[in-house]
This record gives C-alpha cells, sequence and structure tokens, in this order.
C-alpha cells in the first residue's frame, strides 16, 4: 500500500518565527509511516508549533515539510491529508455528535446512508456507540475527546496529529485513554503524532518521541534510549528525575569531574558502615528529607561534596513509621557503574 | 526536589490578635449573609417594582385603551370593550402605514446587517489591539451626541444644496440620482424628502446596534473552530457557512431586534425627512396628540409589539436561540 521507506513527515531545516520569538528554530526530522511519535516538551519549546506546522495553521518562516513524500509546506490545511484532534477538543457546539462525526464526510459531499452508516462504525471505534444525538455540551470531558478522534478518524487519514489530547483529563481517566489511544492507533494503523508535556505519557505511548526545548529537537530515540542515554542536561532534567552529579562531587566519584547523571531509582541506599558490593559507585551521605508516597519512598541525601541526590526505594519492607526517624541518618549510596550516563554540558 | 528543599517555617506564637466584639455593620453583614432571600431581595426588588409596576403597567393601560373606542360625535372615549378601533385599524389608510413601516423595519435590518458583519468579522478575527480599540471607539462615539443632532445634520448632508448633491454632481452621476428619486414610492424632490433619506439616515443611525452584537457574538467562536472545520477539508467559504455564520446567527438576530424595533417605533426621522406618507411612530403621534383618539394609538402601538412577537418566535424556529 505505502512505501514503507518513504516517511510520513519531513521536516527539512523548518523554522517558525513570531516576531522576534524562534518558536521552531531549524528542526529537522523525519516521522515514519505509521509509527506512535510523541513530541515532547515544556510549554514554549515548539511542539505545538511544529504540529500546527504540520496541520497547515502555520506556514514555516523557512524549510520545507513534506507529508508521504510530497511537498505541502504552502499548502492550505484543508488540501492536506492528515486531521488533528484539538486540545480544546473544537467540537462544532451547533452540531449533534452524529453531525460533528459526520462533518468531514458532509463536506466531501458523502451520500447520507453512508454517512449514517460510517458514524456509527466510530462511535463504536471510540466506545460511545448511541450518543449520535447528544450535543457536544451534554458530554463528559472523556465522552467530548472520544467525539473529536472519531471526528478527526473517519475521514481515514494517513496521519493523525493530537494536540495534548489528554490535557484536561483526570489521572484515571487519562491512563485509561492513554491505553485506549494505542490501541486504537494499533487498529487503524496509521501514522500518530502525539504533542504533551507529560513526559511519564510520552514514555508509555510512544514508538519513538523528540524532545523539544527552544524550538529545537534534542533528541529523538525510543522510550528507553530517551530515558536510559540522555544525550543533553536538558534531557536527563525532563525526562523522568535525574541527579547530575559534577565538579569535585563527581570527581571524587569516577576520578573525573566530567558530568554524568544518574536515575534515582538506580540508587541503592544503605546504612553507613553495610558492605558495598564490588565494582560499584559508592558516595557516604546524609539523609535530609524523607517522602513516603506509598509505593515508594524518595529521600532526599546530601552527599559529600556538598550536592542533592534523589533517591528513590520501593517499600518492600519499610513502613511509613519506619521513615520518621530516618531523618538526618548517615548513609551510603551505591550504584552499578553501566547506569551512569554521561552528559555533555550545554 | 521543590518540596524537599523547603525547610519548616516557624510560627510565632504571639501572632494571633484578641478577638473584637463585631461591630455593627459586621453583625449586618452576618446577619444578611445567613439568609439568602435577603439578598435576593435587596437585588431584585426596585428593578422588580420598576418592571412589574411602572413598565408591565404602562403596557397593560396602553392594551386596555385599544379596545376603547373614540365616539366621533361626542368626541369620547367610551370606556367599553370593543374591537371596533381594531377594525379602524384595518382600513386601507392605516394599513398602508403599517406596511410602509414594516417594509422600512426589514429593509434597515438587512442593510445594517449586511454592513456590519464585515466590519464586526474584522474587528473579532483580524484587528490588532488597537486597531480593535479604535473601531470600538468610532462605533461607540456617535451614540455620545444627540440623536436629534445627528438627524438633523444629516438633512443637511442629503439637502438639495447638501454635500452629497454637489459630489454626485461633480462625479457626474446626477441621472441616477434623478432615476432613483423620480421612482414612485421611495422617490421625492431631495434625498431630504424621500423614503430613500428616511432609509439612509435609519441605517445611519441604528449601525453600532447591529455591530456590537454580532462583534460579541463572534468574539465567542473560539479560532479552533474555524481551524477543526478547516482540518476536516471545508474551505473558507464553506467553514463560513456550516460554522461562523450559524454561530454567529444569535449575535444578528439580536442586532437585528434592535433596529428593527427601533424602526418600527421611530416618528423623528420620518417627521425630519420623510412626506405626507406616515409612519407607525407618526400616527402614534398625531392620534394621541392633535386628534385626541386615544384608542386608536394604543391598537398603533399594539402592531410593533406583535410584529416583535411573531420576529421573536420565527428567529426561534429558524434555531437563532440554539447556539446560545
Amino acid at each position: 500500500m505505502n512505501d514503507p521507506a518513504i516517511p510520513a513527515v519531513q521536516f527539512s531545516e523548518v523554522s517558525r518565527h513570531f516576531g522576534d520569538v524562534r518558536a521552531v528554530d531549524g528542526v529537522s526530522v523525519e516521522i515514519l509511516d505509521g509509527e506512535f511519535f510523541t513530541m515532547l516538551g515544556p510549554s514554549g519549546s515548539g511542539k505545538t508549533t511544529c504540529l500546527r506546522l504540520i496541520a497547515g495553521f502555520e506556514r514555516p518562516t523557512a524549510g520545507r515539510i513534506l507529508l508521504h513524500g510530497k511537498e505541502v509546506t504552502n499548502l492550505p490545511p484543508y488540501e492536506r491529508d492528515v486531521n488533528t484532534v484539538f486540545q480544546d477538543y473544537a467540537l462544532f457546539p451547533h452540531m449533534t455528535v452524529g453531525d460533528n462525526i459526520a462533518y468531514a464526510l458532509m463536506i466531501k459531499k458523502v451520500p447520507k446512508t453512508v454517512r449514517a452508516r460510517r458514524v456509527e462504525e466510530m462511535l463504536e471505534l471510540v466506545r460511545l456507540s448511541g450518543l449520535a444525538g447528544r450535543r457536544p455540551a451534554q458530554l463528559s470531558g472523556g465522552q467530548r475527546q472520544r467525539v473529536a478522534l472519531a471526528r478527526a478518524l473517519i475521514n481515514q487519514p494517513r496521519v493523525l496529529l493530537l494536540d495534548e489530547p489528554l490535557g484536561a483529563l483526570d489521572l484515571k481517566l487519562r491512563q485509561q485513554m492513554q491505553i485506549e489511544l494505542k490501541a486504537i492507533q494499533q487498529r487503524v494503523g496509521i501514522t500518530f503524532i502525539y504533542v504533551t508535556h507529560d513526559q511519564e505519557e510520552a514514555l508509555t505511548m510512544s514508538d519513538r518521541m523528540a524532545v523539544f526545548n527552544l524550538g529545537k529537537i534534542e533528541q529523538i530515540g525510543s522510550p528507553s534510549q530517551i530515558y536510559e542515554h540522555p544525550a543533553t542536561p536538558f534531557v536527563a532534567g525532563f525526562v523522568g528525575v535525574s541527579n547530575l552529579i559534577n565538579g569535585p562531587a563527581a570527581e571524587a566519584i569516577t576520578g573525573s569531574p566530567a558530568t554524568f547523571s544518574i536515575r534515582p531509582e538506580k540508587i541503592h541506599i544503605i546504612a553507613r558502615g553495610a558492605g558495598v558490593p564490588e565494582g560499584m559507585h559508592a558516595v557516604k551521605g546524609q539523609i535530609r528529607d524523607v517522602i513516603y508516597l506509598g509505593l515508594y519512598t524518595r529521600y532526599l541525601v546530601e552527599i559529600e561534596g556538598g550536592l542533592d541526590l534523589v533517591v528513590v526505594e520501593q517499600n518492600l519492607k519499610t513502613t511509613s513509621a519506619d521513615l520518621l526517624t530516618a531523618r538526618g541518618k548517615p548513609v551510603c549510596l551505591y550504584w552499578n557503574r553501566e547506569h551512569v550516563r554521561r552528559v555533555m554540558e550545554a | 526536589m521543590s518540596i524537599l528543599d523547603t525547610k519548616p517555617v516557624s510560627v510565632s506564637k504571639s501572632s494571633s490578635y484578641p478577638a473584637l466584639a463585631p461591630s455593627s455593620s459586621q453583625r449586618v453583614s452576618t446577619y444578611i449573609y445567613q439568609r439568602p432571600w435577603l439578598i435576593m431581595i435587596l437585588l431584585l426588588g426596585l428593578p422588580l417594582f420598576w418592571m412589574i409596576v411602572i413598565y408591565l403597567g404602562s403596557l397593560a393601560t396602553l392594551l386596555l385603551n385599544s379596545f376603547y373606542y373614540l365616539d366621533s360625535f361626542t368626541g369620547l372615549i367610551v370606556r367599553q370593550f370593543t374591537l371596533r378601533t381594531y377594525a379602524n385599524l384595518m382600513t386601507r389608510a392605516n394599513l398602508d402605514i403599517v406596511l410602509r413601516t414594516a417594509g422600512m423595519a426589514s429593509a434597515v435590518t438587512l442593510s445594517t446587517a449586511m454592513l456590519a458583519f464585515p466590519l464586526a468579522y474584522y474587528m473579532a478575527r483580524y484587528a490588532s489591539k488597537r486597531i480593535k480599540g479604535f473601531l470600538y471607539l468610532a462605533v461607540l462615539l456617535p451614540l455620545w451626541s444627540s440623536y436629534l443632532v445627528r438627524v438633523y445634520a444629516w438633512k443637511l448632508i442629503l439637502a438639495k444644496e447638501g454635500i452629497l448633491s454637489w459630489f454626485i454632481l461633480q462625479t457626474h452621476l446626477d441621472w441616477l440620482l434623478n432615476a432613483l428619486l423620480s421612482a414612485p414610492g421611495i422617490g421625492g424632490p431631495s434625498l431630504s424628502v424621500s423614503a430613500i433619506g428616511i432609509y439612509i439616515v435609519f441605517v445611519y443611525v441604528w449601525l453600532p446596534y447591529m455591530i456590537l452584537p454580532i462583534e460579541a457574538a463572534l468574539e465567542r467562536v473560539p479560532k479552533s473552530l474555524l481551524e477543526a472545520s478547516g482540518d476536516l477539508g471545508a474551505r473558507p467559504g464553506q467553514t463560513f457557512r456550516r460554522i461562523v455564520l450559524p454561530l454567529a446567527f444569535p449575535g444578528v438576530v439580536a442586532g437585528s431586534i434592535f433596529t428593527f424595533s427601533l424602526t418600527l417605533g421611530d416618528f423623528i426621522v420620518p417627521s425630519a425627512l420623510g412626506n405626507s406618507s406616515f409612519f407607525i411612530g407618526q400616527a402614534v403621534l398625531s392620534h394621541q396628540g392633535t386628534s385626541g383618539n386615544l384608542p386608536l394609538a394604543a391598537a398603533f402601538t399594539v402592531v410593533p409589539m406583535a410584529i416583535m412577537v411573531l420576529y421573536l418566535i420565527g428567529a426561534k424556529k429558524l434555531g437563532a436561540f440554539d447556539a446560545l
């Protein structure tokens, strides 16, 4: 059907400036056909502008955009084979759910009977059967989200753009929708480009992801690559929690002053004096603070050299009562050398 | 990290103040706070009194009067329930007045809507903050001067020796003006004494009342709806017809209620710029004044009210208020 060698979306040196603000600054990226690609970054990092450039709501100041090998840089949204799920859902308030979903087909002048059948299929796909007659205002946030998804999918686009679609939902619903979205993507088999600032969401759902900062892409890779091998201090800090160790403290541990990162869950915390296994990085410290989080406990440990490290430990044996006395205790931290990542200084 | 970094803030023991006895204003506040119905009465009492007694009261008196009749022999009003006055209203001359006024109101409403929409659309969608402020001022500024002054200013502009006629003469379009003025029904000796002149001035004076509600309605349409429509394949024209227009329609209806009812009831513009062909407002004025026929004046007043009620029912049927 589609030639998998041709990327679904191709950015070459794309920039979008708003006056002096470089919202997107020389971004080049290839998004493969059929993958779940996430653009992750803090607000103002240019991820949403990139999505709007693909949809055609914005035109680049410089650079070229190709969709399935075809140049679309200056095409209006209605001539691009992509559809969007908006952050605020953007459902038409004066139309029923059914008419909202059928909108793209009505514009294409698809016969009414076919339209009705396709709407039924879509409602079934997003598990909203029987709600075609409702108005958007009569739906809950999660239901509106599904209607927006059905409306964007009915045209069978080759690329679906999702702009923080779960941002307005509560945690439980968000986690449920994450799983459902992923399942729907696998069922319809099209490219999903997903914008979010939630690193956990990005890690759970993506085949590949790009981390944005200040209009540029800092790193592109699979979730495990990004998490295990952050390429820059920004990625290390933004995706998950990372302890960055530099200067004399780094030299005392590894023998080199180069900055490195270590994830909190990779650090073992033991009482001072207990034996550290062979071949580990180890450092002495003192517990400054303890936060009990049910599933696990988070410690803030001040190590020799004056840096604070975050350490998390699963509550396998400890109870909240044990933790009351933990503050101020001298401890020893150690971790496997292989879990240390060197990061480039920006 | 930030949670862990916070050090506990010590609160000094002396920071609590001794309790003071509640002052009288505090006691009043508490008394009202504990009685929600009292708040409602305080808020609604005066306006409700005004609406019910003064406004609805005079409307009821008016309605009642329209069912009395004037005894043409004695010249006295007979306070007896009858439909005689309404029968009188249905005569050819009076119906002409009603039709003339309703026709003018419709033409004025249509024209203001067509003039107002593009401007309102520009204000709501494209204008920068500064230009929008300027346009708001430009729309509202005329309302700060007396309506009478503006009407008589227009009489001068439209007069035979006025600036408009001069301009038309300079551009050699006087043949067009003369053709318009010689048209039966809407013409007259000059623009300042013709139905066309009345129409121009009505459109001018009521235009702000159409622009503002349409602008407000368009302002409430999120930009993402237009983007979503384009995203789903609609060209700008289709987006306008399917999304913008239906969502702005309540604003157009709100504006048209103003322009339509204001035109229906106005007597100053037609008396300043018209000829002997009366409008409803003039008929009411002359019947309750010079001829002392209060019942017929009242019956005439019922006509615009009836037209507005029908108009609103029609607007509701068209779905004008669905998007509210």
